[in-house]
């Protein structure tokens, strides 16, 4: 499907979709939003990349062997930044208690761990959601390797 | 104002889940449900539920639709 509004469209606005999507990821603990919102925004644009082009195109952006990592890398360090909770001699996902930096209260970098583990959180969604479409536009067959399908 | 708007919305929503059902052609199906979820986020915002509208928006409205759509690209159009 080759439409060259459509491509025009998507090539001017994928951008802004990323830029307000790591705008609600990053201001998660000032404003409505957060590391889900953030990154089903972020995953839906780099979806719509490989719906409005082909499955190349997007594969550039993010291939589903990376997307797949960052899934995993994502609950990971969600997990660690919990731990170092603990080594740094709080409960577990501990914030102010365990000795994080806590700043002015409306600041950027107000939240101490919150603002880490929205990060993680963020990548984790926009990658799950990558990962899904690929999943279903290319299937898998029995033996479990997947199906060449031009989408 | 806003009393006009909602109801408004609202009919509108109602409108759309009936065409969802009612509609045989399953691409046009999913439109009306990407709308739907459009209205829905709206709606979830005159609620005072701006996180949640967000999260329509990105994933009832964007995301579902396109993965619908791809869901049919592997199957028939027809119902």
């Amino acid at each position: 499907m080759e439409d060259q509004i459509v491509r025009l469209t998507s090539r001017l606005v994928v951008p802004f979709i990323q830029l307000y999507g790591i705008y609600v990821i990053v201001h998660g603990h000032l404003s409505p939003g957060g590391g889900f919102s953030g990154g089903a925004i972020f995953g839906a644009s780099l979806v719509l990349i490989a719906v409005s082009f082909n499955l190349e195109a997007g594969a550039k952006q993010v291939s589903p062997q990376s997307a797949s990592i960052l899934e995993s890398g994502g609950a990971l360090g969600f997990a660690l930044t919990g731990l170092a909770a603990v080594v740094m001699g709080g409960s577990y996902l501990a914030n102010r208690a365990a000795g994080f930096p806590i700043g002015v209260t409306g600041d950027l970098f107000s939240s101490g761990a919150i603002f880490i583990i929205t990060l993680f959180l963020g990548a984790k969604v926009a990658s799950t959601i990558v990962t899904l479409f690929y999943n279903i536009i290319e299937g898998e067959k029995k033996d479990g390797t997947p199906e060449k399908h031009s989408g | 104002m806003t009393e006009i708007l909602n109801i408004l919305l609202l009919l509108f929503l109602v409108i759309c889940a009936l065409g969802v059902a009612w509609i045989r052609d399953l691409l046009s199906a999913i439109i009306l449900f990407s709308s739907f979820g459009l209205i829905m986020a709206i709606i979830w915002q005159q609620l005072s539920a701006p996180d949640v509208a967000m999260v329509e928006a990105a994933l009832g409205t964007g995301v579902t639709t396109l993965l619908l759509i791809a869901a049919i690209s592997k199957t028939r159009r027809a119902e």
